[in-house]
């Protein structure tokens, strides 16, 4: 078996807030994260999936230390990282890099696109002379499909599509090993979508990059993922790979996923029996006790309020945490009593 | 399609290296359609040329009276365009260097605000928490003291000197650079590619001399414009109260002053000078104006 690069183990990454008055402090912790444990495998990709305000783009700052985690701990390569020094971190993060989801607001709008994509490797090699930064730079835009003569144009003269594309070349140009994509494509069009996708899959193989990439659309993960974990509440509900989670789901949360992607028919998706989750997410301020998912889980039973369920490592190596995951996945999906959800064209 | 047009097409298309148009270079292509503020930049542009050109050409001398002349009108016949003063000083040459100084004034004492506040508003916002509290409850504080004494007091301890003032004036303007700048940062810092720039690598001084005080400039330029004929005022107003520049050198505030005096008998004594100064802030206020339309025409349109 390949040995991880990287390799979390019960990460908590909390915030402080002061709930109180003007003279009282009164603070709470908002468990953003809270126990995550996963392990990146060289040259994987691990899909990420979660409800917006789950913690994944949390998660995905505390893996390069942009965040501070207050638990836990994330070894890459045999160094950790929680409580290191910000000095070590730095150094660091050359070879963990990072993409973003907003495209254009990633890219500094005062600087060339050039400029933008050297940045890393000033601040990684001082001692590259101006000739060899500017031939990395041209190569790397053109191997993430833009023209070497587009260096001298800033951000704004640039497409969503094509300010991602400058925002991969800048987490590519210094060689890194891991790539988080933060929700890479969810600010750009659905057919650009696809482009994006598709190259940070070609670039993938090309340089034996490992990925973890985070979004909310189901389709998307499905299409790049190795292994996919589910998160809820900061919490994992349920990490396997790829065919398990989109064909014999454990999880009813992850079953209420795969069952909320639209189905590009309209007719099919209008016959679709609706199994659409109640309610809102509850606040990480005051998560419920036991399973987290429990307050809107249409299985649950009383001692999914008692006990925490533990996240479960089954026979064929996939985990799940649920206290029920052997009895549910035969069970239908019981029937939503929201009277509102049909509404007929008549 | 010809072999030719095709070739052509490919010429137009890619054959050419493009060079991108910054930010700074679209904000100057829309300053110069705004005719009041390309009127006010040619107006300073000829104001500064006068005032540095001015006193060189004349025969006369700023300290130097005309004995045959006192208080007379301007006229060409006796060489004298403006007119002279009560002790016989020709007013063209005193205007002139009355404007030397306050754009002096104007420039140095924005130029010291501008350092002190920018620095200090990008440090405060950047570090945040308590750095920040401390740092702007100390703004806060200067900004309750009385600015008029506080000045009257420096020229009192420290005797009459034009350096005291451009210090005297820049320590008061850079509390509101300092609170804008702050303002700004506090927003800029949250913002996706200053993650990035430290996802880059970058310390701490290399994300602010980077990515924040280049951001800051559009704000910043706009505000010094408008600081310039505000800090003119002051001295101006200094120099009406008598604390301002020693004779025999002068200020548009100190002749405007003498001016005043003899309003009945030599109007043309206080006419020119306050024309020039007049003239000036009207045209800092338009520049300003027309800069801050051609930095951020999100807001505007």
């Amino acid at each position: 078996m390949r040995s991880p690069v990287l390799e979390v183990r019960d990460l908590q990454v909390h915030f402080r807030v002061d709930a109180g008055s003007f003279f009282r402090h009164d603070y709470h912790s908002i468990r953003a994260v809270d126990g995550i444990s996963l392990d990146v495998y060289p040259a994987e990709t691990l899909g990420i999936v979660g409800e917006s305000g789950c913690g994944k783009s949390t998660l995905a700052r505390a893996l390069l230390g942009l965040q501070r985690a207050r638990g836990g701990s994330i070894k890459w390569l045999g160094d950790e990282f929680v409580g290191a020094s910000e000095e070590f971190l730095r150094k660091k993060r050359r070879e963990i890099q990072i993409i973003f989801q907003d495209p254009s607001g990633s890219l500094d709008p005062r600087m060339t696109v050039g400029e933008i994509v050297a940045e890393p490797l000033k601040t990684f090699f001082p001692s590259m002379s101006k000739m060899q930064i500017r031939e990395r730079v041209s190569g790397m835009l053109q191997m993430v499909g833009l023209r070497s003569d587009q260096l001298n144009r800033y951000p704004h003269e640039f497409s969503g599509g094509q300010c991602q594309r400058v925002g991969i070349a800048r987490a590519l140009v210094v060689n890194p090993r891991l790539v988080v994509c933060d929700e890479p494509v969810s600010a750009l069009d659905v057919s650009i979508q696809a482009q994006i996708v598709n190259l940070l899959k070609d670039l993938q193989q090309k340089l034996q990059l490992s990925l973890i990439f985070i979004a909310h659309d189901l389709s998307v993960v499905r299409h790049v993922s190795d292994r996919v974990l589910v998160m809820y509440l900061g919490r994992v509900m349920e990490l396997a790979d790829r065919e398990s989670i989109y064909h014999a789901p454990r999880h009813p949360y992850t079953r209420a996923l795969i069952e909320s992607v639209p189905i590009p028919d309209p007719v099919r998706e209008r016959a679709r029996a609706r199994r659409s989750l109640q309610g809102d997410m509850p606040s990480p301020l005051n998560p419920p006790s036991g399973c987290v998912f429990r307050t809107r889980c249409p299985f649950a039973i009383d001692r999914c309020a008692a006990e925490v369920p533990e996240l479960e490592m089954l026979e064929d190596g996939n985990r799940v945490a649920c206290h029920r995951h052997r009895e549910l996945p035969g069970e239908p999906w019981p029937e939503s009593d929201e009277a509102d959800e049909e509404v007929s064209p008549t | 399609m010809t072999e030719t047009t095709r070739d052509a097409f490919d010429q137009a298309l890619d054959r050419r290296t493009i060079k991108g148009r910054s930010l700074y270079v679209d904000a100057w292509h829309r300053l110069l359609k705004n005719k009041a503020a390309v009127t006010a930049l040619v107006v300073l542009f000829v104001m500064v040329l006068l005032v540095v050109v001015g006193p060189m050409l004349s025969q006369w001398d700023h300290e130097i009276p005309d004995w045959e002349h006192y208080s007379t009108p301007p006229s060409l016949e006796t060489g004298h365009i403006f007119g002279t003063d009560a002790i016989g000083r020709d007013l063209f040459v005193r205007t002139m260097i009355g404007g030397q100084i306050s754009l002096l004034v104007g420039l140095l004492a924005t130029l010291v605000s501008l350092i002190i506040g920018v620095t200090y508003g990008a440090i405060a916002g950047y570090m945040g928490g308590r750095i920040d509290n401390v740092m702007m409850r100390f703004v806060d504080a200067v900004y309750a003291m009385p600015f008029m004494f506080f000045v009257i007091l420096l020229m009192v301890v420290f005797g009459r000197n034009i350096f005291l003032i451009f210090i005297a004036i820049g320590a008061i303007n850079w509390l509101d650079m300092a609170r804008i700048v702050r303002g700004q940062t506090l927003s800029l810092k949250n913002k996706n590619f200053v993650e990035a720039a430290r996802a880059c690598g970058a310390t701490e001084a290399q994300i602010i001399r980077r990515h924040i005080i280049p951001n800051l400039l559009g704000v910043v330029i706009v505000y010094v414009t408008l600081t310039i004929p505000q800090v003119i005022l002051v001295e101006s107003f200094l120099s009406f109260l008598g604390l301002g520049v020693q004779e025999p050198l002068t200020s548009w505030g100190a002749l405007v002053n003498e001016g005043a005096q003899e309003l009945e008998t030599a109007p043309w004594s206080l006419m020119f000078p306050a024309s020039f100064l007049a003239v000036t802030l009207f045209a800092f206020n338009f520049l300003g104006d027309g800069l801050r339309d051609a930095l951020d025409p999100k807001d505007r349109l």
